[in-house]
């Protein structure tokens, strides 16, 4: 009966020992980062990844989308509109598109057409359903800082939240470690395809996240353990130490890279360190900051943080005061991934208002993005924007389905380094559309088509017949359900 | 008259500034002015009615609806709201929750909606702690939340039996008397009954004995109750008083079904993940179901079944279904709106998911003399939406709850103004 938010909580509470996911991290901007860089004995840099995706589309037959209102994702807007998928791209988005031989004709009058929704706040797979206590893979509450740990290493790629979440049109998913930590490890950016493991859903080259953590969680879990963190000070005490370390480790492998590049003979590489390797990769502008946190005055003390050791934050996460600080944010070219209207269920998000969305939208330059946090909250990332219309509207304030759509699309794309790849429709981004019944910031709005890379993976018309999910798959009590 | 137009002249903002045009009429409202609705789309939620009514007038006085009809004429002084045609419904349902209850999730301090004494306290009654001037009811009235139902929950270190809630409205007044017992059944309360769920009736039947025969317990026999709890619990068998089973399993909910028959308990099912996989049981017991329609996961092996359509479904056979998140947070009373408009998405006619957050909780819980319709003669207790009841773009442009026109002002709406302003003036910090 306990929903996973109620457990969630729980959980933070201390009932068990484990955190979960809620409240817990940041989303950010950024620029592409290069291949992960992993420093090993006689290597200076490996540009290849030691769990390297294997994800490959499969290959699709080129599509017309015809007829259809676009929300292009950059703002734009077209009506009575085309779009061409081909080679997993997006080919072309314009009016009367030359249908090429070999392309199925999709009749899209009527239907509006959106790039596919981006969640960069999920926890599907690590913290995945059903919540049995063995499925508590989310947070590594054993040390203030496990920077060295990867979700991705926890990801269960059989959580029906995934196909759950395809069906609310989410095509690209960042899934973070949880919030117990400073420093929770890094997060890891995935494509919503159904596969046997998380290599094959991994999103080719994106840069990873590291996850930190402000406020109430990690002093709650460490100081009930009578260790630091267990104060607000503790923690920024906490992260301070942990990038002078990271400083040291950064500066003894650019030393030694330097002279082997001068020829040095004999040289023994600095150890390898699986926690300040990922620290270093922030220092480096390698791997991107997802910052979970509630409170303005905390957002502002991690932002002189990030100058003092010269590294940006790419998003806050959850930030449920953000719209005191919009301008600083904006400034600072830091997104606030943030929910519609969650508020009340810990001190830190008491003032939390449902135009939070709005206002540092509001702010020149700013960069909002709504996120889930949630396997219910994720299948409609839709309607959490069009409250946030809603409550614009109450205050005067028209935004535009061109505009909000950014939200989802665009920024979220920046928040995770991927705004060159995918975010919005245009030639030679990534074939991620999706096709809706209407206006998708209504209630009614259901997806019909969903494309990752032109594949087409949800398909309305032709219901599955088995659930992707191996764990549903022969549960009798599943029987007859129809997602 | 010149009042007339200035009021007139005022709503033509109401789209757009309605809590801040609206601000002085609620002053003056409830100083016991009327009210008159001209022109709305009216969801009397009435039982027999022929919803909607269309341009239509609803005229309130002293709280009460008076008259509700076309081209109706307003008394001097009465604050005039030109609705343009848009909808009128009774107050939406809150769902199964904590409002008042708890102030701050986490901070137990704050939280007073579960026992922790160890003890089955069937006469614990959490409207006992009800706060009316926590921000958690303010913040949700502006929403268009009228009422909801103070609810117990079982927790660790308390009992199956949570005890006992009521219907409240959320215009500052006091909950009605404790009208139902709520009951944890199914995996998640196994800690509460031994580590097993089979242990769940057999605790509950040995509770109904000692109520019902308490002459049958020997002196030296252990007991489960306190005599008061003894006496609230005999007075729920006697059916003055509602059971909420919270269950899933479709099985678990078959085997309640059969416990309420045999016990002749007055029984409801909340949550009931898989309860359209036992519809028909459920339609022929005549025994309603509250629901989360958003629910479609298998966050336990109790709710593998879990599915989008359960409301439809559960409609289709014929069971009465209202509307709750399974959350009890403060923050998802008005989520339960935009869950009827997710039924609707997923199959259920859209006047029924409207019952399941007005009319259909207001008879489960016996309140509909106050809550879920528009009637002449009830209490005033309804909201003119922007646009669709059910669609989460819409909110309301007026709240009349307990008969009183509530301001659209909450401590949310407060830092919402204050920071704008300041967003405004480009300060960083």
């Amino acid at each position: 009966m306990t929903s996973r938010r109620s457990l969630n909580l729980a959980l933070l509470t201390g009932l068990l020992t484990a955190l979960t996911a809620c409240s817990a991290t940041g989303p950010m901007k950024g620029k592409r980062a290069p291949k992960t860089a992993i420093p090993q004995t006689g290597v200076v840099t490996l540009t290849v990844s030691p769990y390297p995706s294997t994800y490959k589309p499969a290959v699709s037959t080129p599509r017309l989308i015809r007829g259809a209102t676009i929300l292009v994702g950059n703002g734009e807007r077209l009506e009575n509109a085309d779009v061409l998928l081909r080679n997993g791209l997006v080919a072309a988005v314009g009016k009367q598109l030359e249908a090429p031989a070999d392309a199925l004709i999709v009749d899209g009058r009527g239907k509006w057409v959106t790039p596919g929704i981006i969640d960069v706040h999920s926890h599907l797979g690590v913290y995945p359903s059903p919540s049995v206590d063995a499925h508590s893979d989310g947070n590594e509450a054993t040390s203030p800082s496990t920077a060295q740990v990867w979700a991705e290493h926890s990801i269960w790629p059989q959580d029906p939240g995934f196909e759950a979440a395809l069906e609310g049109g989410i095509t690209t998913l960042h899934v973070l470690p949880g919030s117990a930590n400073l420093f929770g490890g890094r997060s890891v950016t995935v494509k919503n395809v159904h596969a046997v493991t998380y290599q094959a859903m991994k999103f080719p080259d994106a840069p990873h996240g590291l996850k930190m953590a402000c406020g109430e969680n990690p002093k709650r879990v460490y100081g009930n353990r009578r260790q630091l963190p267990s104060t607000r000070m503790g923690n920024v005490a906490g992260w301070r130490s942990q990038w002078i370390e990271a400083q040291e480790y950064a500066r003894d492998w650019k030393q030694y890279e330097a002279r082997k590049t001068a020829g040095a003979k004999d040289l023994r590489p600095p150890k390898r360190d699986l926690r300040l390797e990922t620290l270093a990769g922030v220092l480096r502008g390698e791997i991107l900051i997802q910052h979970h946190c509630y409170r303005a005055d905390e957002m502002a003390i991690v932002v002189d943080m990030s100058r003092e050791f010269g590294y940006r934050v790419s998003a806050f996460h959850h930030a449920t005061e953000a719209y005191k600080i919009s301008n600083l944010l904006a400034e600072n070219k830091v997104c606030a991934a943030v929910w519609a209207d969650w508020w009340g269920f810990k001190m830190e998000s008491y003032d939390a208002i449902p135009e939070n969305m709005i206002l540092v939208d509001a702010a020149p330059g700013g960069c909002a993005v709504v996120h889930s946090d949630s396997a219910e909250g994720t299948q409609r990332l839709n309607q959490e924007a069009a409250k946030g219309m809603a409550f614009a509207r109450r205050m005067g304030i028209e935004i535009k389905p061109e505009h909000a759509i950014t939200w989802l699309t665009k920024n979220a794309a920046r928040a995770i380094g991927l705004d060159a790849r995918i975010g919005v429709l245009e030639s030679g981004k990534m074939g991620d559309v999706v096709v809706w019944n209407g206006n998708p910031f209504s209630v009614y709005a259901l997806t019909e088509q969903v494309y990752v890379d032109g594949v087409l993976r949800f398909d309305r018309a032709n219901p599955r017949a088995l659930p992707e999910s191996d764990f549903l798959l022969g549960q009798p009590a599943y029987e007859g359900v129809i997602r | 008259m010149n009042t007339l137009i200035h009021i007139l002249v005022r709503l033509i903002l109401v789209s757009t500034f309605s809590h801040v045009a609206l601000a002085d009429d609620a002053a003056a409202f409830s100083s016991g002015s009327a009210l008159l609705i001209r022109n709305a789309t009216v969801y009397t939620m009435s039982r027999g009615a022929t919803d909607p009514l269309k341009a239509t007038d609803v005229l309130v006085q002293d709280g009460r609806v008076i008259a509700i009809g076309q081209g109706l004429s307003a008394p001097a002084g009465t604050i005039v709201v030109d609705a343009s045609g848009r909808a009128l419904t009774p107050g939406v349902f809150g769902g199964l929750g904590h409002i008042g209850l708890e102030e701050i999730g986490l901070e137990q301090s704050t939280g007073d909606y579960a026992q922790r004494l160890g003890q089955m306290r069937p006469e614990f009654d959490v409207t006992h702690a009800y706060n009316p001037e926590s921000m958690t009811v303010g913040v949700n009235v502006i929403n268009g939340v009228t009422f909801t139902l103070l609810t117990p929950a079982s927790t660790s270190g308390g009992s199956l039996i949570a005890g006992l809630g009521a219907p409240v409205g959320l215009d500052g007044t006091a909950p009605l008397p404790a009208r139902f017992m709520f009951v944890d059944l199914g995996g998640d309360a196994n800690d509460l009954s031994g580590g097993s769920r089979a242990a769940q009736f057999m605790l509950l039947r040995q509770a109904i004995v000692e109520a019902r025969a308490p002459n049958l317990v020997m002196v030296h026999d252990e007991r489960l109750l306190s005599p008061s709890g003894r006496q609230v619990l005999v007075e729920f068998l006697k059916g003055n008083g509602a059971f909420v089973f919270d269950v899933d399993r479709a099985i678990d909910i078959r085997n309640t079904v059969r416990f309420a028959r045999e016990e002749k308990l007055n029984a409801v099912i909340r949550g009931g993940a898989e309860a359209w996989r036992v519809a028909n049981e459920l339609a022929a017991a005549g025994i309603p179901v509250i629901v989360d329609p958003l629910h479609n996961l298998p966050d336990s092996f109790d709710e593998v079944g879990s599915t989008l359509q359960n409301a439809a479904k559960l409609r289709a056979t014929g069971v009465t279904v209202a509307i709750s998140l399974n959350d009890t947070g403060v923050d998802d009373a008005g989520k339960t709106r935009q869950a009827a408009g997710n039924a609707v998405a997923h199959g259920m006619p859209w006047m029924d998911a409207l019952a399941a957050i007005t009319r259909s909780p207001a008879e489960i819980f016996a309140v509909t003399d106050r809550f879920g319709s528009i009637e002449r003669g009830k209490f005033a207790d309804f909201v003119l939406w922007s646009g669709d009841p059910l669609d989460v773009s819409s909110l309301p442009d007026l709240v009349v709850a307990g008969g009183k026109l509530q301001k659209l002002e909450s401590r949310h709406t407060a830092l919402r103004d204050r920071h704008y302003e300041r967003v405004k003036s480009g300060m960083a910090r």
